[in-house]
């Protein structure tokens, strides 16, 4: 099985709207699923300038998806679920 | 840090739409449209009834976005002119905060309640309990009076069901001073003259009702004129937002802003200036103890030591850079005024500076925290307030990237402890380094204003003398320090990773 990865959006859209929160997703994902997951920060992923706009920041992409209106919690659920764990 | 969570999300999709209709060529206009881009007819409702109530909600918070009191909106007086008004507006008010009482409507009253878990049981533990006979016993089951019950939970801790719970109000139960109140029509009001502007209660309500108002509008309009405008940085922000301060300098400006300043600078400096006052003040204690230990050794030192009765003879000082600390003393704790420190704030020493190579530039301080717009509203130097959420905001309208940013250097470079000014223990450490005996501090430090800690303070302040010998009493109102304060993005431990990646690149802070 492939890895999965995992970016957060630091862009400022992102960062202000929320997205601040999500960077502990980069010290708990290694803790909780070892190598099977890669998580990184990226600059902005440009989907605010989309149509999505800053509305529906912060942004979290797991591997091709766009999480919306991410949280911790939020992408944690769909790492486990993508991973087979419920 | 706030956690209201989506009602915070929805403030500062509002301030981003405010600070984007102001950009805009029609103003009035466009603030008038927010409710209704943000609800568009036929959208799906989220929080409230129906798409009309979710319009008005969205219509008071803009009015606060655009700086003025929800609660004296008569419904009748439209955006567009509430935009207007905030244009032609030259001074701000000194009420910052408002409520938006439409909001607060859905959380009941402090009371106590009996829930359905009541087993009606033989023993009646809560009948006995009760000092006030509020407890009556109606169809087998307790119910409580509320005429008669005076709150004090003991029939809550005598029920071995857990079946009686004390419902309560958040914003009144956070607040430290008794300042926001449910009046009997059920909305919580502010009282002015109790509030110290802790800003505990915008962070606390799960509804989002209480806002900070603005001056958003204000500060833009001055961008707009050809006035220079400064802004200063709190400390505490260099964890709040992607990259480092340097890149944050070029994206402020990128802003409208014409210069930065730390306010670390002026951290520098109260640490510093409260190093020298600290020895001032525990030097002339030691001198007044020994002089009156000299004179009782001189009368031989026989019987009972006098007490020590002398003025001016202080075991402890106070720390005085958190202002809702000094608005706690101003309003609730003037008898702990003489062993607060007479130190200015980093703000003040700043702002002070910036005026003095700036006299004709408008500054703009930039806070964690309400607290500061009480303190800016005191200080002639420090013309407008603008919290981390509406920096933010103003960043998102004008899309920019901080990390595409350059850096831009500093003039001055702060010290490592000056730059850990918002932490909790940050201000006493940076007058412990600043001291050339760092040992003859004894700090205690104050985690957050409550109402347990205001009752410490109380007690030392009556006293004179502060638990285990502690003769430094660092006060900060918000737990973490300005790291929580009510207005901050981040996680506290986030951002004192982000704090601690530049205080370590940064010198030691000179001894006095």
């Amino acid at each position: 099985m492939s890895k999965i990865t995992v970016k957060i959006c630091a862009g400022t859209t992102c960062f202000v709207m929320g997205g601040a929160d999500l960077q502990e997703l980069i010290d708990i994902i290694p803790r909780k699923y070892g190598d099977k997951v890669e998580v990184s920060g990226t600059p902005c992923l440009e989907v605010c300038s989309s149509n999505l706009e800053y509305a529906k920041a912060p942004y979290v992409k797991v591997d091709d998806d766009i999480v919306v209106e991410a949280t911790v919690e939020k992408v944690l659920e769909i790492i486990d679920k993508k991973l087979g764990i419920s | 840090m706030n956690n209201a969570g989506q009602a915070i999300h929805l403030k500062k999709e509002i301030l981003v739409r405010i600070i984007k209709a102001f950009l805009s060529d029609e103003f009035e206009e466009q603030t008038r449209l927010i409710p209704y881009d943000m609800r568009p007819k036929g959208m799906e409702v989220p929080y409230r009834c129906c798409i009309y109530k979710e319009r008005a909600i969205i219509k008071d918070r803009t009015i606060a976005g655009l700086g003025f009191p929800i609660e004296e909106d008569d419904e009748t007086v439209s955006l567009a002119t509430y935009a207007k008004k905030a244009i032609e507006r030259e001074e701000i008010d000194e009420k910052n905060l408002t409520v938006l009482q439409a909001a607060c409507k859905g959380c009941k009253t402090n009371r106590i309640y009996v829930t359905d878990l009541c087993q009606g049981c033989v023993a009646r533990p809560c009948l006995s309990a009760c000092k006030f006979g509020a407890v009556s016993i109606v169809n087998g089951r307790s119910v409580i009076d509320d005429s008669k019950c005076k709150k004090c939970q003991m029939c809550v801790n005598a029920c071995p069901y857990k079946a009686i719970v004390k419902i309560t109000v958040p914003c009144e139960d956070v607040c430290p001073v008794g300042a926001i109140k449910k009046d009997e029509t059920g909305f919580a009001s502010i009282d002015f003259s109790k509030c110290i502007s802790c800003g505990k209660c915008i962070s606390a309500c799960p509804f989002g009702a209480v806002h900070e108002r603005s001056q958003i509008i204000d500060i833009l309009k001055a961008i707009k004129s050809d006035k220079r405008v400064i802004a200063m940085i709190a400390p505490s922000i260099a964890g709040q937002f992607p990259g480092n301060i340097y890149q944050l300098k070029t994206a402020i400006i990128k802003a409208g802003f014409d210069d930065v300043y730390e306010v670390a600078q002026g951290a520098d400096i109260t640490a510093k200036t409260e190093a020298k006052e600290f020895t001032e003040r525990m030097h002339l204690a030691n001198e007044k103890a020994s002089e009156w230990l000299n004179e009782w050794v001189n009368e031989g030192g026989y019987g009972e030591k006098p007490e020590q009765t002398e003025e001016n003879v202080q075991k402890f000082m106070t720390t005085s850079c958190c202002a809702g600390y000094n608005q706690l003393i101003k309003k609730h704790m003037p008898e702990i005024k003489p062993f607060v420190s007479d130190t200015k704030t980093p703000m003040y020493y700043t702002a002070e500076l910036v005026k003095k190579d700036n006299p004709d530039a408008v500054t703009v301080f930039i806070s964690p925290c309400v607290a500061k717009r009480a303190e800016g509203f005191e200080n002639p130097n420090v013309n407008y307030i603008m919290n981390f959420e509406e920096l933010g905001a103003l960043f998102v309208a004008k899309k920019i990237e901080i990390l595409e940013c350059d850096e831009s250097n500093y003039i001055v470079e702060s010290s490592k402890q000056a730059r850990n000014f918002g932490f909790s223990g940050g201000v006493a450490e940076s007058v412990k380094a600043a001291l050339p005996k760092e040992d003859s501090v004894k700090p205690c430090i104050i985690n957050g204003l409550n109402k347990e800690s205001i009752r410490q303070l109380k007690k030392y302040a009556k006293s004179g003398e502060c638990d285990g010998g502690c003769n430094l009493i660092e006060v900060m109102c918000c737990e973490g320090g300005c790291i929580g304060g009510n207005a901050t993005m981040n996680s506290q431990k986030t951002a004192k990773k982000l704090i601690d990646a530049l205080a370590e690149k940064s010198t030691d802070i000179e001894k006095i």
